[in-house]
């Protein structure tokens, strides 16, 4: 069974988690200041990477806390997992992780 | 407390020898920071655990990490108001929430040599005993129920199963068992 590395938990079962679609999805300031399409952009575009992706997931069945991953999309490997504020580990950082 | 567990029938529980309902306890959800948690386990008599994962427990008190800002509060029965009150008295004044979920769940004890191997029948976590030590809590599945896993001897375990799921958990219990005992 594929496992994750919940920043709070540690490694887990993936049937605890669930997806929570891609990370690092900064709302508007002011809305009202939006055009249509910066809004529409906002709510519903989203990448489709083929390759490293951040994620946001959360740890329903386990701590219920929500935390940012990175994830190949196409082996499935976590690259890493992090808290929710924190920054995404840097590519210097994720020398020697196993893609 | 309004005793409900009088009036209304108890879940259903599947036999099984592996497995025995716990009776009616006092179970308060309470969420809030580092410091609310150390206030309301003090007040309670219960040593503050910040580790994840880790449960702490005292004269039949016992606190459960949930979630880094969450734990599960569990007393006897009769201790309900003392306890609330206890709580009021730490906590007034600051930010947190105190839900009562005595009657929301209910507990079940499996406890002999195949206690591991049989919740490992729907339980996706490593039992072992050195990657799930004594004292160890934590929300996690069995088959399709969310159950509250605690060790809590090297052979017994403390489950908290919400009562509508009581008779699916323990009948996935009872036939599993059955797999287990000859
Ligand atoms: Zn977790």
């Amino acid at each position: 069974m594929l496992l994750i590395n919940c920043p709070y938990c540690g490694e887990r079962p993936e049937l605890e988690f669930v997806h929570g679609g891609q990370a690092h999805i900064a709302r508007p300031g002011d809305p009202a200041e939006c055009s249509d399409q910066q809004w529409a952009e906002y709510l519903y575009r989203r990448d489709n990477i083929k390759g490293l992706h951040g994620e946001r997931w959360r740890h329903t069945h386990g701590c219920g806390r929500f935390f940012n991953a990175l994830r190949d999309t196409t082996s499935d490997v976590f690259l890493a997992t992090y808290k929710v504020g924190e920054q995404p580990p840097t590519q210097a950082q994720l020398k020697g992780v196993k893609a | 407390m309004r005793d409900l567990s009088a009036v209304r029938q108890g879940p259903y529980i599947a036999a099984s020898p592996l497995v025995r309902p716990l009776p009616p306890a006092t179970r308060l959800l309470l969420r809030g920071n580092s410091e609310v948690m150390a206030s309301a386990l003090g007040a309670l008599g219960l040593e503050f655990v910040e580790t994840a994962c880790r449960a702490a427990s005292a004269s039949g008190r016992s606190a459960l990490w949930l979630g880094p800002d969450e734990r599960l509060l569990l007393a006897p029965q009769g201790q309900y108001s003392e306890v609330f009150e206890l709580l009021c008295a730490a906590l007034a004044g600051r930010a947190h929430s105190l839900v009562d979920v005595s009657h929301r769940q209910c507990a079940l004890e499996v406890s002999g040599p195949q206690a591991g191997p049989l919740l490992n029948c729907g339980c996706p976590l490593d039992l072992d005993p050195a990657a799930f030590p004594v004292g160890m809590c934590t929300r996690t599945v069995l088959a399709k129920a969310e159950i509250v896993l605690w060790r809590t001897a090297e052979r017994s375990f403390h489950l908290e199963v919400w009562r509508s799921f009581a008779p699916y958990v323990s009948k996935v219990l009872a036939l599993a068992a059955r797999e287990l005992t000859p």
